[in-house]
């Protein structure tokens, strides 16, 4: 089992759910398949989905829902 | 009671826009700044600076507690909205005078009335501006279709009582095409929404879009005659105009008229806004809706009429009265304004926030550029993409034009891509030169890719 460290791929505000009223994309321990949508970034009022390049377990979230995100800042880990 | 200290809620190049109003009246200011803000230029310039909350602007911008909390930490007197965020927000209006401030716009109820889509409607009826042509509720079957379609006049809308959005509606040119289609679309209605009830609405195929501007201090109200804002992408306007050079003088009067109507039916108090839809082909014009705030486009207006609104905007809410008459307001020339945009028009106008490496900023006469940009500022991820506005002002609509296409020559933003190729492109398209275009229009230019790699006006430089 390897730990990757995911990060952000654009700057702006990280959502976990498609809109306030739905469930979130991906829950820690969920598995992600490639080309799973994990979150979406808002930038400049347009937004952008967070797509997984790699599979495995999401364990952590490092950036919590609505909060700003940096390019490059770490996002999310996979462990595979 | 003159206004002493203002509390600026909002960024960006407005805010800019206001605290240079205010200081040029004499008047402090506090800038309000979200985490994200702090460097912005509106919070160089401005007297003092005050947190308001982290960058998402649910928590900061569009946070009522915490703005009026630090409005009055700060000892100002009064607020103001700008445009967006809470601008158009009649609790907020309200919260603010709650606390023993004064809000810089019209009154909480004013916003209500003229924010809900059809009372303004009602209103506009009311002061005798005409709104668009509709049938009277639910048409119940053809029959009663096709006779409040004479009434309306055709090409009309079928739209569905339950839809939204655009969805469900089909456009009938003629009685055939009525008839065929209102047993298709009630069906389809009945079908997508639970409910099959239509109404009918004249459709405007190539309409374009014009506003009036007004001033007024609740009792008078007079208009800064109209602004053209046709050219748009999805719904976003993009390069704005004033006058609206598709009007005739007597439809120009006709429409500014209308205007001052429905503001002093209303006491409208400040600088208001009134859009209409102008139908080219028949010259009927038809009320949509009304903007309770200062515009992003009001500079076009400024540049022809010589009016500032900004500090009208203010003088008028520390009390005093409007000092001008309608004889005063008289135009000169034509003004044209460029949306400059952290957009990248060659990459399907994707955003993109970055920092200004190096900038250089057009000028001469007749040239303005209201813009938050400066050298090493760092353009944030969370707020919209307008970087500023250039504003071309000069004799007629062509040497307006071939002002704005010089100055956008001269602009330098370096670090980040911007709409300013697009603007170079638009400035040099006949269809612009010749003023023959809709809102439909620039949306059907752009799938011609005029912006395509090797064509004029999308040279790296702009980056």
């Amino acid at each position: 089992m390897t730990k990757t460290t995911i990060e952000a791929p654009i700057p702006g505000t990280f959502y976990r759910a498609p809109s306030p009223q739905e469930p979130v994309f991906k829950n820690e321990g969920d598995a992600v398949a490639i080309g799973d949508t994990v979150g979406l970034i808002e930038v400049m009022k347009s937004f952008t989905p967070v797509v997984a390049e790699a599979a495995g377990t999401l364990v952590a979230f490092h950036v919590e829902n609505e909060e700003p995100v940096m390019a490059g800042q770490p996002l999310y880990d996979l462990e595979g | 009671m003159a206004l002493a200290k203002i509390f600026v809620a909002n960024r960006g190049e407005i805010a800019v826009r206001i605290v240079r109003a205010a200081k040029e009246l004499g008047i402090a200011t506090v800038q309000a700044v979200s985490a994200a803000d702090e460097t912005m230029l509106a919070a160089r310039l401005a007297d003092e600076v005050a947190k308001v909350g982290p960058p998402h602007a649910s928590k900061s911008y569009l946070n009522a507690d915490a703005l009026i909390a630090a409005a009055l930490e700060t000892g100002c007197d009064a607020v103001h909205p700008g445009y967006g965020f809470l601008s158009e927000n009649a609790d907020f209006a309200a919260k603010v005078e709650a606390a023993g401030l004064v809000f810089i716009g019209p009154k909480p109820e004013t916003i209500r009335k003229m924010g809900d889509k059809a009372m303004a409607r009602r209103e506009a009826g009311l002061a005798g501006v005409p709104t668009v042509p509709g049938s009277e509720g639910i048409v119940k079957d053809v029959a009663e279709a096709a006779a409040a379609a004479d009434a309306v006049g055709y090409p009309v809308m079928i739209k569905a009582a339950a839809g939204g959005g655009g969805r469900g509606i089909r456009i009938a040119e003629n009685a055939g095409d009525l008839a065929a289609l209102i047993p298709q679309a009630s069906a389809e209605a009945k079908a997508a929404f639970g409910d099959g009830g239509l109404y009918l609405e004249r459709f405007v195929r190539r309409a374009r879009h014009v506003e009036v501007q007004i001033l007024g201090d609740g009792e008078r109200a007079i208009h800064l005659f109209e602004r053209e804002c046709s050219l748009q992408r999805r719904r976003q306007k993009v390069w704005e105009e004033a006058p609206a050079a598709c009007l005739t003088p007597e439809q120009r009067e006709a429409l500014c008229s209308s205007a001052v109507k429905l503001a002093e039916r209303v006491n409208y108090r400040g600088a208001g806004t009134l859009e209409y839809l102008f139908d080219e082909t028949t010259g009927e014009f038809f009320f949509i809706e009304m903007n309770t705030r200062i515009q992003v486009e009001h500079p076009v207006t400024e540049m022809v009429t010589g009016v500032d609104l900004l500090r009208w905007m203010i003088r008028i809410a520390g009390g005093e009265p409007l000092g001008l008459s309608q004889d005063d307001i008289s135009l000169t020339g034509h003004a044209v304004e460029a949306r400059i945009n952290a957009e990248d028009p060659a990459a399907d106008f994707r955003p993109h926030p970055g920092t200004v490496t190096a900038l250089e900023v057009p000028g001469g006469m007749g040239v303005r550029f209201d813009t938050m940009l400066y050298p090493g500022y760092q353009v944030p991820p969370f707020y919209d993409s307008l970087l500023g506005k250039l504003i071309a002002h000069a004799e007629s609509r062509e040497a307006a034009i071939a002002r704005l296409a010089r100055a956008l020559g001269e602009l330098k933003v370096e670090g980040l891509p911007t709409t300013a190729p697009l603007h170079l492109a638009l400035a040099a398209a006949a269809a612009v030169k010749s003023g023959n275009f809709h809102t439909g229009w620039l949306e059907e230019w752009l799938k011609s890719r005029p912006l395509a790699e090797g064509q004029p006006g999308t040279e790296s430089e702009v980056r």
